[in-house]
């Protein structure tokens, strides 16, 4: 049971045109375990979460959520099987509130017609509480006016919200500063202690050596490395993010199987 | 590969997921007690207003000084007679407001309300006239709103559909719709005027309640805001969040009575309230309702303030788009009506002139936002009364047109300063 990983990439390619964006990648995430997906601009890692997340399919490979094999035609059907993605931009409306914005979509109502506020906000804060988001005044404050680092709290305590058993961050600390980035990476190991499946996709290996249980290279579109933390150096991740052994050109592989 | 659709059920409370097992911490228990004691109360209200959460705060000061300002200069401001008058002036104003209000809350913009109104009056006055159709009021009034919303729905769908900003497509529409009652009124009357000859379609706007009626009509409206707040305000207490302070509620609603009962009272000592002062109540309390209270009301700030967060949390973008163009015609057909029946008539310079400016300054004016997102229906109502109050208190005062345009168009600019300036100071707050 515990070494089914929670959600597992077996194989999967993506093409954009001539472009082979991903080529035959294994990724996998298992519950209670921070993932570190790191490489280059370039690399893949976007094409990889983006596919996960539904926005696009992959051209072959298969998904698996549980070890089952699942099709994700959308960000809808992602959230179904308890996959949450948050982005890099976040996507919350600055104008509404915390508790709007956590059930953006999603709102409760009385009757079918009336907001159930009191029950949203509840629910809301107890998310919060529960991942010791603290720094917040009101849960009826409005997005605009909150930090870099509650942002992303609470974009992510509306992520877990929900359910979801994998929870996908896109550059969570890259716009952050230090005491910021701290409570972030805080609230990253607090999700996997609650037996979540966390992936954190980032440029900053300061970051993945701090909260990161594994970590998943990815160079020129194929995964060049699978590394413990413990048992690996910065300077080795290092090098394979620069200069990991491919298994073949992607290129002319590609190619050929198109022209086949 | 082996075809495996998976569909989980889907547990729509988190509570059963065992997120929600945790005591809430210190920090939502302060804010929950601050907020019951008047004085804490009030302190997080002026905090927000330092941020930028201005709400209605500028323009019921700017309310009051306008009016303190006519009353002094003007000793015929503040009759009886004037009072009424100045509400009939602005009902249909703040009628179509309404409209562009929600219209301003997604961040598009509707230009073609005015003539879309007076679309709706001519087809109205059309099918009521006598022998030819002579259709039966409430049809007549029936079919004019099916038109203007189905105005809305067009020019929202050129709008989502084509990718055409509403700037333009409403312009367009405000050419088109202008020429269309031109081309009604001169094809079904020589003079270019069609008279009105029914007497409930008249009675809209030139009827008034007899004093009884205003005064049921007054405690009905301040004992279902008190009974509103105060269910609000127990059910959260019950649920142990922040709630407003008992004291301030009894204080807001010593306030709406004073200012309701006061407005009866006057209203009385001339020919009482005028229905259509009650038809804008329940539409700004149905609308502000909608907008406030409901799923689709909240999607629609969502849209206005960020489009592409409501599109991600799985809301129809479009969809909303297109509803609330379709309000704004529905709203602007009724506020024809009103026009109408006040002037007795249409004729080939209805919806022209100014309306569509003052509609637009009203809404803006009242504190809705040009930049989306923020803003109340009441906007609609606090907008429409200062506009028709200085309008209202120039013309008694006698100055020249040219005068009157000047200070309007100032008002306006102030309005929409004070909005840019708290956008910007929210945006300073939030600055990451």
């Amino acid at each position: 049971m515990a070494d089914t990983p929670l959600l597992e990439c077996r194989n999967v390619s993506k093409a954009f045109g001539a472009v082979q964006a991903l080529y035959r990648v294994d990724f996998e995430v298992r519950a209670g375990e921070v993932m570190a997906l790191v490489g280059d601009n370039g690399a893949g890692k976007s094409t990889l979460i983006k596919g996960i997340a539904g926005i696009y399919p992959f051209d072959e490979g298969d998904v698996l959520v549980e070890g089952r094999t699942v099709h994700i035609h959308g960000p809808r059907d992602a959230a179904r099987l308890g996959i949450e993605v948050v982005y890099q931009d976040l996507a919350l409306a600055d104008n509404l509130d915390v508790v709007a914005n956590m059930f953006l979509g999603r709102e409760r109502t009385r009757t079918g017609v009336v907001l159930d506020e009191s029950s949203m906000e509840r629910s809301s804060r107890e998310t919060l509480d529960s991942l010791s988001v603290t720094t917040l005044q009101s849960v009826r404050q409005a997005v605009a006016g909150l930090s870099g680092g509650q942002r992303q709290s609470v974009a992510v305590a509306k992520a877990v919200m929900w359910n979801s058993r994998t929870v996908i961050l896109d550059e969570p600390t890259a716009a952050l500063g230090v005491a910021q980035t701290r409570q972030v990476l805080n609230l990253v190991r607090r999700l996997a202690e609650r037996d979540l499946g966390v992936v954190i996709v980032t440029h900053n290996l300061h970051d993945v050596f701090e909260v990161a249980d594994r970590i998943t290279v990815l160079r020129l579109g194929q995964r060049v490395a699978l590394f413990e933390k413990g048992q690996t150096t910065q300077q080795e991740v290092v090098q394979a993010i620069t200069a990991g052994t491919l298994d073949n050109v992607p290129g002319m592989q590609a190619r050929a199987e198109v022209g086949a | 590969m082996t075809e495996q659709r998976v569909e989980p059920a889907v547990v729509d409370d988190p509570t059963a997921s065992g997120i929600a097992e945790h005591v809430p911490a210190g920090a939502a228990v302060d804010e929950v007690g601050e907020s019951r004691r008047l004085s804490g109360y009030v302190r997080l209200w002026w905090q927000a207003v330092r941020s930028g959460e201005l709400g209605t705060l500028p323009i019921l000061v700017g309310l009051a000084i306008i009016l303190v300002t006519f009353a002094l200069l003007e000793d015929n401001f503040f009759t009886e007679r004037n009072f009424t008058n100045l509400i009939l002036q602005m009902a249909a104003v703040a009628t179509i407001a309404i409209g562009v209000v929600f219209v301003l809350l997604i961040g598009e913009i509707d230009l073609s309300v005015a003539f879309v109104s007076a679309v709706g009056a001519v087809v109205m006055t059309l099918l009521l006239r006598p022998g030819e159709p002579g259709w039966p009021w409430w049809l007549a009034i029936g079919v004019a709103l099916l038109c203007t919303t189905a105005i809305g729905f067009i020019q929202a769908l050129v709008i989502t559909k084509a990718g055409v900003p509403s700037f333009v497509v409403t312009l367009a529409g405000f050419l088109i719709w202008s020429g269309v009652v031109l081309i009604l009124t001169t094809q079904y009357s020589t003079a270019g005027t069609i008279r009105i000859q029914n007497d409930v379609v008249i009675g809209i706007a030139n009827d008034f309640l007899s004093q009884l009626w205003g005064w049921i009509l007054g405690i009905v409206v301040v004992a279902a805001y008190a009974a509103v707040q105060l269910r609000a305000a127990l059910t959260r207490r019950a649920r142990r969040l922040a709630s407003k302070p008992l004291a301030l509620i009894a204080l807001q609603t010593a306030g709406l009575a004073a200012v309701t009962f006061a407005a009866i009272w006057y209203l009385n000592e001339d020919r009482g309230v005028p229905k259509v002062a009650l038809i804008l109540g329940i539409l700004l309390a149905f609308w502000s309702f909608v907008a406030s209270r409901t799923r689709f009301g909240r999607h629609v700030y969502a849209v206005g303030g960020s489009a592409e967060a409501a599109r991600r949390a799985g809301i129809d973008v479009d969809r909303v788009r297109i509803a609330v163009f379709m309000i704004s015609g529905f709203m602007a057909g009724v506020g024809g009506i009103m026009l109408a029946s006040r002037l007795r008539s249409v004729a080939t310079n209805t919806g022209g002139g100014n309306l569509l400016l003052l509609v637009i300054a009203a809404a803006v004016i009242g504190g809705t936002s040009l930049f989306g997102g923020t803003g109340r229906v009441i906007a609609a109502l606090l907008g429409a009364l200062v506009i028709a109050s200085i309008q209202n208190g120039m013309d008694l005062m006698g100055l020249a047109s040219g005068t009157k345009f000047v200070i309007t168009g100032l008002v306006l600019l102030g309005a929409v300063l004070i909005d840019a300036f708290a956008k910007r100071r929210r945006a300073a707050r939030g600055g990451v």
